[in-house]
């Protein structure tokens, strides 16, 4: 345990280094946007001149840069994000309310694609160069070659527009008045083609890292020694090879979430699900510069935090890692 | 065996540069086969495809011609790709170098900046950018590059953190050479070759990179996108699903032509240098 704690706080001082640096680059992303706040707000209420210089003054726009970066970094300390234009409310009250669609999205892609990925490459390496294995690994890289938005849009094609199977797009039927259970089995039904869309297509990405990483283990001492004992093949395959493959993709895990994140805007946007990612689409439709880098901001604490739970499952998975900072 | 004919007997491999050089045709005799303004009306509107052999892919909601965009829009696929992807393995070279060669604090603070970019998601960094700056195809180059850098800096710091330990840079340091001219000139060129390999993933995430800021509005207004087109399909997605369809499947091709050319050059040339 108290080494998972060490590992923790040394990320945690990294983090908060690394979250500095993209704070700072919001900050300057938001200075070169086209007009400010005021100009914002003037714009959708309408005000003279006077009004503009007041409101300046009062939200702190006409001072230095320095200290709109200082005001900046206060506010979000407090976790003020500022206010939406578009929404004419707190950014961080429409952000948190949109979030739990993304992670349900996005938890139900990486497990389809992690799940399914890596047994399809435990099937594609147990016998590496055979039929099976070129077939997966060719199939897997078409797969990858696929954009998102496009594969979403045949899936609509195919299962919602001439099979019917499922709903076009939302989140949920509007007004069905559904609760408990078939709520949730409602939103599942909904969810089934965007998770398919986003899932499938970073399933290539593990099927292809597990293959390979089975094809690394296979030449290993230890391997020949299962063999040398006469384990049968199944039990080398599970228990052995592919046991040992399996470590590297839990760190793909925490890299692909920045990478799923992305692709979520997209997949969300096709569907009209009304998570981050739509929001973000929204965002940029509106002309809406805080709104999308406050997107920009919380997915960077996500992608952060989900990094920190898998490095933190890494080191009870793996023995080995930070023992040595638990031992001095 | 030359590395060419080794090439040459990997099935995959000659797949991808057939449709990569079928790609390079489309892009370049674009405006010889189809001249003049490819959104221009050209007949009438949602035309089927394989209906009329002056309109062979049929013509989309306005009217204009599906084959000349799907032309046009090779070029803009390529040009944003691999513009895209040499000006991240351009960044990521630099700033690897410098990060792995000079060590201590500048590597730190350069290292922290690469977590930064790599902890943003790629795509909202480059839809920001676009939607700040206004979208251009340079300012969709540049936003496709920032989140794409970082790949490259990460292998180019390891590689360079090997060769600076090695006999000849510490010749270079004896005769007096300056660190950076170390760096640029005798290092980098030598931490080269694993960064290029990274390219060929670099340049088909740009393209798909590319075509989903098109598709949702961000591409260069001027020019032909597939991703725009794709978009543009997508409202008479139930009566005409092949306006949809078709940019799709090219996309699709593009970016499988790219992976499995780039990864025939990069298994023919490793088993080149394990031989030798």
């Amino acid at each position: 345990m108290t080494r998972a704690l060490l590992l923790l706080r040394r990320r945690l001082v990294g983090s908060a280094f690394v979250l500095l640096i993209v704070v700072i680059g919001t900050f300057l992303l938001l200075e070169a946007a086209p007009g400010d706040a005021v100009d914002a707000y003037i714009a959708s209420t309408g005000g003279d001149a006077g009004m503009i210089e007041l409101l300046r003054h009062r939200w702190g726009l006409d001072q230095s840069a320095l200290t709109r970066l200082a005001n900046y970094l206060w506010a979000l300390l407090h976790l003020d994000l500022g206010q939406s234009v578009t929404f004419s409310r707190p950014i961080r009250d429409v952000i948190l309310e949109r979030l739990p669609n993304t992670l349900l999205l996005m938890g139900s892609a990486t497990a389809l694609s992690f799940g399914l990925g890596s047994a399809l490459g435990i099937y594609a390496g147990a016998r590496p160069g055979s039929f099976r294995d070129r077939f997966l690994s060719i199939g897997s890289l078409a797969l990858y070659a696929v954009p998102g938005f496009w594969l979403a849009l045949v899936l609509i094609i195919i299962f919602a527009v001439d099979l019917r199977w499922f709903p076009i797009g939302g989140i949920e039927s509007i007004a069905s008045g559904k609760t408990g259970l078939d709520r949730a089995a409602d939103i599942a039904r909904h969810l089934i083609l965007p998770v398919s869309a986003l899932g499938f297509i970073y399933l290539a990405l593990y099927l292809r890292m597990m293959r390979a990483g089975m094809a690394e283990v296979w030449r290993q001492d230890f391997v020949l020694a299962a063999r040398a004992k006469g384990l049968s093949r199944r039990r080398i395959v599970l228990a052995h090879v592919a046991r040992n493959a399996l470590l590297p993709l839990v760190t793909m895990l925490g890299l692909q979430s920045a990478q799923m994140l992305g692709g979520s805007v997209v997949i969300e946007s096709v569907f009209s699900v009304p998570g981050l990612g739509r929001l973000a689409q929204e965002a940029v439709a509106a002309r809406d510069t805080p709104l999308l880098l406050g997107i920009i901001l919380v997915s960077a604490v996500l992608v952060i935090a989900i990094n920190l739970l898998v490095d933190i499952a890494y080191a009870f998975l793996d023995p080995r890692v930070g023992a040595s900072e638990a031992g001095a | 065996m030359n590395p060419l004919r080794r090439f040459l007997r990997a099935r995959e491999a000659v797949a991808g540069a057939i449709i990569l050089v079928a790609l390079f045709a489309m892009a370049l005799t674009a405006s010889l086969f189809f001249p003049g303004d490819p959104q221009a009306i050209a007949g009438p509107a949602l035309l089927p495809p394989f209906q009329d052999w002056s309109l062979p892919l049929g013509t989309d909601r306005l009217g204009r011609d599906v084959m000349a965009e799907l032309f046009h829009g090779a070029g803009t696929s390529l040009v944003v790709g691999l513009a895209a992807a040499a000006a991240a393995l351009a960044v990521g070279a630099i700033v690897g170098t410098l990060a792995g060669f000079a060590g201590g604090l500048v590597d730190e603070v350069l290292m922290r900046i690469t977590d930064a970019f790599q902890t943003v998601p790629s795509f909202l960094l480059a839809l920001a950018f676009v939607s700040i700056v206004g979208p251009s195809l340079g300012v969709v180059v540049t936003a496709i590059a920032l989140g794409a850098w970082t790949g490259p800096a990460r292998v180019a710091r390891a590689e360079v953190l090997s060769i600076r330990e090695r006999d000849f840079v510490a010749g270079a340091r004896v005769i007096g050479m300056h660190p950076l001219e170390i760096a640029f000139r005798e290092v980098l060129p030598n931490a080269l070759p694993p960064v290029l390999a990274l390219s060929s993933v670099i340049v088909a995430a740009a393209i798909l990179t590319e075509a989903a800021l098109s598709f949702l509005g961000l591409g260069d207004p001027n020019r032909v996108t597939w991703g725009g087109m794709i978009a543009e399909g997508r409202a008479v997605l139930r009566t005409a699903p092949f306006l949809s369809i078709i940019p799709g499947v090219a996309l699709v091709l593009t970016v499988l032509g790219v992976y499995l050319a780039g990864e025939g050059v990069v298994e023919t040339t490793a088993v080149r240098r394990s031989l030798s």
